[in-house]
């Protein structure tokens, strides 16, 4: 005690980065910053305000599927301008480098505690997930997959509606996976929607809303409209909170908000009390 | 003779196709009631919140068949669009329809459906009651429902509010109507950021009867001549009479494989 050291300001200091590399991610809502390596502890949620960062489908599904067990279906399948739109190659293109995906969703089937499901995620940087023929015909393939072998169906939503490049042929995805989640349905199979930030437009008027359970994550924007198309309709501002799951959920839209972060323990509970016995998951 | 044609008939081009199917003097939903069926009593009210005029349905006699019918109705006059929300149906609208659909699903009787919309109305209170929910298991209930359904597009076919109501055995479409997943001013201005060119966006968004017809995503072409009402009546029959005979789960096959094909060539 005798011995103290004159204090130096930046000793105990608590926010300095200790290794120089760490990077910093500004949230959007609380413009706090938690450094990359905290997001990744807590899959990508704002440690300080539960903000829940865009990720991408193939994050999805590793968070939810146990490891290894996820395996793809009709991942080579690929858009094609049908309608010959302008700059629509083009958009395809871009759409492919900046999201690493074939299309805006991918599809599969995989574990989640140890109980089998399909599932699908659909992907932001794809065109704002926007659905095309062959997201379409891929949802529709898994639904059919499942109804085949009896297999429930998770599927996380993200999408910006259905993709005008592709004409009419974008707005029938709508009619023929509806088709084939009622199938899916009427066999006694269940399905299960996450709603995740932003749901509109096409994929809102049909899958994202067929499901028997209804989730979203938190302040998840959900709706068939988008708010500045809403604004310009009736000429005036939106309150705050409009279409996000909270509002969803008291207007009795969404069975419940679930946090990213509880997602996998969730879905295993409920595959778990669905599974007539035949699975053998611990959750 | 030029003008003729395009203003009354003829071949038009996309942009004249659009300014048709949104014409004032159209011909709306009761206009096709009161000249194919007779005997129609209005059946109204979704049982859930209220009932959406954008959106008339009931019972008719089509020739000696006993039938539901359901469509998007704008109005004529100004006070009548404004009653009618000018055809954009609210989610009870959607839920009106479905209503019905189920009746006549129960009392084996053949769906007519008329489709005649800008869209699904996109406001305050649409969302709030489930603009997408309504819409999603409109189609849903439709394209599994137990009787025939024939969908007729004789105006505008507005996007998810037009399919809501189009998920039919067979979707017939006047010469004139337009379908299509966005208006072209919509699409000229979310996607191009231009809506000076909202001519070509209706020219590439490929909307005609005659595009719906080489896309596959109709069957057939009504003419809009003189003789459209009597034609129209004469052919749904007929077609209704025939759908009538086939086994039920052959039917409900059918449609499933209608949209099942839509777009993909593997």
């Amino acid at each position: 005690m005798i011995f103290l050291k004159p204090k130096n300001p930046l000793e105990g200091a608590k926010n300095i980065p200790t290794e120089v590399s760490e990077i910093l991610v500004p949230c959007p809502k609380c413009s706090k910053q938690p450094s990359q390596s905290e997001l990744s502890d807590t899959l990508n949620v704002c440690p300080y305000c539960r903000h829940h960062f865009h990720v991408t489908a193939r994050y999805r599904v590793d968070i939810v599927c146990d490891k290894g067990s996820f395996i793809e279906l009709d991942k080579d399948m690929t858009s094609r301008n049908i309608l010959d739109f302008p700059d629509y190659d083009k958009k395809l293109a871009n759409a492919l480098t900046l999201s690493r995906e074939n299309e805006s969703v991918i599809t599969g089937t995989g574990k989640i505690y140890n109980y089998k499901t399909a599932l699908f995620a659909m992907e932001s940087h794809f065109m704002m997930g926007s659905m095309g023929v062959v997201t379409g015909e891929k949802v529709t393939r898994l639904f059919e997959h499942a109804t085949k072998n009896h297999m429930p169906v998770i599927g996380f939503t993200v999408s910006g509606g259905a993709r005008m490049q592709e004409g009419i042929l974008s707005l029938m995805q709508m009619a023929k996976t509806s088709a084939a989640i009622k199938r899916h349905s009427d066999a006694g199979n269940l399905y299960i929607a996450v709603l995740t930030d932003p749901t509109t437009g096409g994929v809102t008027a049909s899958f994202a809303m067929e499901a028997d359970i209804t989730a979203a994550e938190p302040f998840a924007l959900i709706g068939f409209a988008g708010p500045r198309v809403i604004e310009q309709t009736i000429r005036s501002k939106l309150p705050d909170g409009f279409q996000r799951a909270e509002f969803l959920l008291d207007k009795g839209f969404v069975d419940t908000i679930v946090d990213r972060r509880r997602q996998k323990r969730f879905l295993a509970q409920l595959l778990k009390i669905h599974s007539r016995g035949e699975a053998h998951g611990t959750v | 003779m030029a003008l003729f044609d395009n203003l009354f008939g003829g071949e038009k081009n996309a942009h004249e196709a659009v300014a048709a199917a949104r014409a004032n003097g159209r011909n709306t939903t009761m206009d096709f009631i009161s000249n194919i069926f007779h005997g129609f009593i209005e059946m109204r009210g979704d049982r859930r919140f209220g009932d959406d005029k954008a959106i008339v349905s009931g019972l008719a006699w089509l020739a000696d068949i006993p039938v539901t019918v359901i469509g998007h109705e704008k109005g004529h006059n100004v006070k009548e669009r404004s009653q009618r929300n000018y055809g954009s149906p609210h989610p009870e609208g959607y839920r009106k329809a479905l209503r019905q659909m189920k009746l006549a699903e129960k009392f084996h009787r053949p769906v007519v459906c008329f489709v005649d919309t800008a869209g699904a109305y996109c406001g305050v209170g649409a969302e709030e009651r489930g603009q997408g929910q309504a819409i999603a298991e409109s189609i849903s209930e439709m394209i599994s429902l137990r009787t025939p359904v024939i969908s007729i597009l004789i105006g505008e076919g507005g996007s998810g509010g037009a399919l809501a109501l189009a998920a039919g055995d067979e979707v017939w479409m006047l010469e004139n109507a337009i379908y299509s997943v966005i208006s072209p001013e919509g699409c000229a201005s979310i996607l191009w950021k231009d809506p000076s060119r909202v001519k070509e966006a209706s020219e590439r968004l490929r909307l005609t009867a005659k595009d719906m017809l080489n896309l596959g995503v109709i069957e057939r072409i009504v003419s809009e001549g003189s003789s459209m009402f009597e034609d129209l009546k004469r052919v749904l029959a007929e077609t209704l009479s025939h759908k009538l005979t086939l086994d039920i789960n052959e039917l409900v096959e059918s449609r499933y494989n209608r949209f099942r094909r839509m777009g993909y060539t593997s």
